[in-house]
């Protein structure tokens, strides 16, 4: 295969992967997205390996990584539970950082290839450079992220002293030893600054994720998807390859407007989300105010919330990432299943960022057959509520806390919330009084039409499930 | 020692409610407090002696002898000044007392050290005092009378009927104020079939008045008529102008005109003139609800019903005392959230807590010291700028892009990009700047195409993204075997096939997958 038929076969692959991600716009294209996704991966690797830059010499190689890496990926997405996607995406990223260190590492070594000019030689050392500093960053942040979302690291932010002048710090170590490489005159020379700048952005890394809250999980996940993105773009260019340019730069767009989406849900800045800790930037305890709701919690059994739902003709369903700890999402669908034929309306109310990554839930109740028709954003049922006669919230607290709108000193204050409140009774199913991630007590529960159903999710569920079959 | 809580009977002429019913002895004696009831005290509300006796309270025969007794007083109606004179000295008394219209009452009870909650003084704005609200439920009863003496006075059904006998056209009610009561009023004409049309100057009501299956009536005029706690304000000339002309024509049409406009401290604001009251239909019904005040008609006669112009005007005050059973349990209700209140110990002790901001609007008298009116509440009212807020927040499907950027913002952005771009330009080589237009361009491309994707397979295209992003494989390819020629005599190559070996199998891990996790989670959407 020639060169030129090798870059044909690039545009190909391109043009196949940006409508791979178009396809996603709407679930009936999504299944031909993924498979354009598949054969343009697959168009691209061949014309790779057929083309000019490989020789017969390195196959046995390819194919030995190919069958290795692969059988590990598809055991993994066979055996990987819905609700720990995140866990898994997060992984994922972890490797294509790593991989990008790697590719950033070998082609420095490699004096193989030939620069005709100076500055084109420092172009492409500080292409270099700056791959390995994301891939650094993505890998270490990505496995953080990992440990967070499995539960192997306690969710709660590590706020260091002085964290910013430390980052600040790392930065003009960064660039100093940037010079530093760019200067040297061998390659045994700029080893050195290469490996410290490594593990100054592994530390990073670390440090920027471990500094994140809980709830801000899903920004962290679509950050890093951004970053794996930047990270193949960058190897791009050390390659000078376009294919991976243009890659990385959709994936890299890709993340980067996820996470703006997840913050403005939240209500938040970009910025102050990678800076850390919530509701820690103003430093005002959210206790202290006058804003500590005050009344007492009304209990329901789960019976009378099968009394509840049955007299009911308008039932909106909002799920949270308690639901999905207690992996009672089927549970959700039979009762759905059951109320729909007694022609009760039930519908889910997604809030943007509940659980632990963008769709989260989509996806949760998709795998237990709940048809996506019924299940809408905030902003399209929002407005439902006053007309709706049960509002069941299932393991959410921060995405329903009405002092989001009424109390302007509260840490949420101008985050959008779904306005259960507003139905004829709310039903909070919660496994105690504990407030959400976000540390900020919920005037909700102490409404007059707010109902308490205390108990682990799934449990509960399977009782309402058997007094309503009853 | 657990504290003796008295219930004398009313005295005010025309009285019929009693401030405690049998239900709530049984919850007040379950709190650790005692209870006396006066004999007689419920009879006129249909609760006999021996009903209190089995809730567990004690009758006492005379007022004397259970004012003289009892810690507490409760009572429905301010007292009259030989009731204070019973009044225990540094006793408590809870009852309706209008500190503002009764400031020698007040000087009275003060005399005695009392302690006086004046259950008419709560502070309704804040969301916990609603169950203790007696004004609110006491609106809502007269609201539901007022209808049902029109109902009375009125010669013809309410809802249309097509019968054997004729055609019966619905009648036409208009309700004046939107308050507890008006909204009262509306629900139960609405429920009796008629055409309901109200007004109030406040605009945020007509939502409220349409879920009761009203009709708001606007006044051509624009002016907002809210006046904090719930209560209208006075209106400008020029809108009471407009709203006259309004009233005028409501008059014309209407069968049944209920009015319930009140404006605190203030005698009613007189709505209905007498012309309104001539050019109506003969046999129509005018029910003055604001009759105590001064009525908000002009022909109005305070406590009674009269025929002016061939119009009935019933200007009652006791509608709630005419649904004396009803009103008594409601009331007696919101006397035990306040007592809760007061006695969170559950052990029939209370305290008169200053901080709390429910029990410091309701004490007007603290121990003999006068301590009305009471400081603003420290909660701010709320309310008004939050729907803006609301609306404000961004509508329609997905995300789109937002508001477009003030030009402010834009032309920053324009600028750090302009000069980032002449940077590149002026130090990157040609070969540089080939991938580097690549690069932005694809790099808004996947802006555009991704804007699309549906919240609903943000998952998805998380890991469809993450499996693409393993493209970097590519990287790895080229280095595993290139054709070198002669040039890298000193290339590391071993190192770097090792290196390009594992940087492959991580991310074929990644390629395979992740297409076929993605694979997995779209089978599962399915409508």
């Amino acid at each position: 295969m020639t060169a030129s038929l090798a870059t044909v076969s690039y545009i190909g692959a391109t043009i196949l992967f940006i409508l791979s991600l178009g396809g996603l716009a709407n679930p009936e294209t999504a299944r031909r997205g993924n498979v354009l996704g598949i054969i343009g991966m697959a168009i691209a690797v061949l014309a790779t390996v057929l083309g000019p830059r490989v020789t017969p010499a390195g196959y046995a190689w390819i194919v030995g990584a190919l069958v290795v890496g692969g059988s590990i990926g598809l055991f993994a997405a066979k055996k990987v539970q819905m609700t720990q996607m995140p866990e898994l995406v997060a992984l994922m990223h972890s490797l294509v950082g790593l991989a990008a260190c790697l590719v950033g590492f070998a082609s420095y070594v490699d004096t193989s290839t030939v620069f005709p000019t100076e500055a084109e030689k420092s172009i492409h050392e500080m292409e270099i450079y700056i791959g390995i500093l994301i891939g650094a960053v993505t890998f270490s942040g990505s496995v953080i992220a990992f440990g967070k979302l499995s539960g192997k690291i306690g969710g709660k932010p590590l706020l260091l002293p002085g964290r910013h002048w430390l980052n600040l710090a790392g930065l003009l170590i960064v660039i100093w030893f940037g010079h530093a490489f760019l200067n040297a005159h061998s390659i045994q020379d700029g080893l050195t600054p290469l490996l410290v700048m490594t593990v100054v952005a592994l530390l990073f890394g670390v440090h920027m994720v471990m500094a994140i809250g809980g709830a801000d999980m899903p920004v962290v996940v679509s950050m890093l998807n951004s970053y794996s993105g930047w990270a193949a773009a960058a190897t791009g260019f050390m390659l000078s390859n376009d294919l991976l340019i243009v890659v990385g730069a959709l994936v890299g767009s890709s993340g980067a407007i996820l996470s703006y989406i997840m913050c403005r849900a939240m209500n938040r800045n970009f910025i102050s989300v990678i800076a850390g800790g919530f509701g820690t930037g103003g430093g005002a305890a959210p206790a202290a105010g006058g804003a500590q709701p005050a009344g007492e919690v009304t209990p329901i059994s789960a019976l009378e919330t099968a009394e509840l739902l049955r007299e009911a003709k308008n039932v909106i369903i909002v799920p949270g990432y308690g639901m999905a700890v207690a992996q009672a999402q089927h549970t959700v669908y039979e009762i759905t299943k059951l109320l729909r034929e007694k022609g009760v309306n039930v519908r889910f109310g997604i809030h943007p960022v509940a659980g632990r990554m963008p769709g989260h839930m989509n996806v949760l109740l998709a795998e237990a057959k709940v048809p996506y028709d019924i299940v809408l954003e905030m902003d399209e049922l929002n407005e439902d509520f006053p007309k709706t006669d049960v509002a069941m919230v299932i393991g959410a607290n921060d995405i329903v806390n009405p002092a989001a709108q009424d109390d302007p000193t509260s840490p949420i204050a101008g985050m959008p919330v779904l306005e259960v409140w507003k139905a004829q009774t709310s039903i909070v199913m919660k496994r105690s009084m504990a407030s959400g991630y976000a540390g900020v007590d919920n005037p909700l529960f102490y409404k007059d039409n707010n109902r308490m159903l205390f108990g682990d999710a799934k449990k509960m569920l399977d009782e309402v499930l058997a007094a309503l079959r009853s | 020692m657990a504290l003796i809580i008295g219930v004398p009977k009313e005295t005010a002429a025309d009285e019929k409610r009693v401030a405690t019913v049998p239900d709530v002895v049984e919850k007040l004696i379950k709190l650790g407090f005692s209870v006396a009831v006066q004999s007689g005290a419920g009879d006129a509300a249909n609760f006999g002696d021996d009903t209190y006796l089995a809730a567990g309270a004690e009758v006492v025969p005379n007022a004397a002898e259970l004012w003289a007794k009892s810690d507490i007083i409760f009572k429905v109606r301010a007292p009259s000044p030989e009731e204070v004179g019973h009044l225990r000295e540094g006793g408590t008394l809870i009852s309706f007392i209008w500190p503002a219209q009764n400031p020698e009452l007040m000087q009275l009870l003060a005399g005695r050290r009392a302690t006086v909650l004046a259950i008419d003084s709560l502070p309704r704005q804040l969301s916990r005092a609603q169950k203790m609200d007696a004004l609110t439920s006491m609106a809502g009863i007269s609201g539901y009378r007022a209808v049902i003496e029109a109902a009375n006075a009125f010669g013809r059904f309410f809802n249309g009927q097509i019968t054997a006998a004729g055609k019966i056209p619905p009648a036409k009610v208009f309700i004046a104020g939107a308050g507890v009561a008006g909204l009262a009023a509306i629900g139960t004409a609405a429920n009796l079939g008629a055409i309901v049309r109200a007004n109030d100057t406040r605009a945020e009501v007509a939502d409220q008045v349409v879920s009761l299956g009203g009709e708001f009536v606007k006044v051509d005029y624009e002016e907002e008529g809210s006046g904090g706690g719930g209560y209208a304000k006075v209106m400008s000339e020029g809108f009471q102008q407009a709203q006259r002309e309004m009233y005028a024509k409501q008059a014309k049409e209407a069968d049944i005109i209920i009015t319930t406009a009140l404006i605190p401290g203030k005698p009613a604001p007189k709505l209905i003139t007498a012309a309104m009251v001539e050019s109506m239909k003969p046999g129509s019904v005018i029910v003055d609800m604001a009759g105590e005040q001064g009525g908000n008609c002009e022909l109005t006669v305070p406590g009674q019903a009269v025929v002016r112009h061939g119009v009935t005007i019933i200007g009652y005050t006791d509608l709630v005392s005419r649904l004396a059973k009803q009103s008594s349990t409601l009331y007696s209700t919101n006397l035990l959230r306040v007592t809760e209140e007061l006695c969170k110990t559950k052990d029939g002790v209370v305290n008169v807590n200053m901080d709390d901001d429910a029990i410091r609007g309701l004490t007007v008298i603290k121990e003999g010291s006068i301590t009305w009116p009471p400081p603003p509440p420290k909660l701010p009212a709320v309310a008004p700028p939050k729907p803006a807020a609301v609306a404000a927040a961004p509508k329609g499907h997905g995300h789109g892009a937002g508001e477009p950027m003030t030009a402010k913002s834009l032309a920053t952005v324009f600028g750090v990009g302009a000069l980032a771009f002449l940077l590149v330009g002026l130090y990157a080589p040609a070969t540089f700047l080939s991938h580097f237009t690549v690069f932005v361009l694809a790099c808004f491309v996947g802006y555009m195409v991704v804007w699309n994707v549906t919240p609903a397979l943000h998952t998805p295209l998380m890991s469809v993204t993450n499996a693409i992003s393993s493209i970097i494989a590519i990287g790895a390819l080229v280095q595993i075997a290139p054709p070198l020629a002669g040039a890298g005599a000193d290339r590391p190559s071993q190192l770097i096939l090792g290196m390009a070996f594992f940087a492959l199998a991580l991310t074929a891990i990644n390629m395979f997958g992740g297409f076929a996790v993605t694979r997995r989670m779209l089978a599962m959407f399915r409508k």
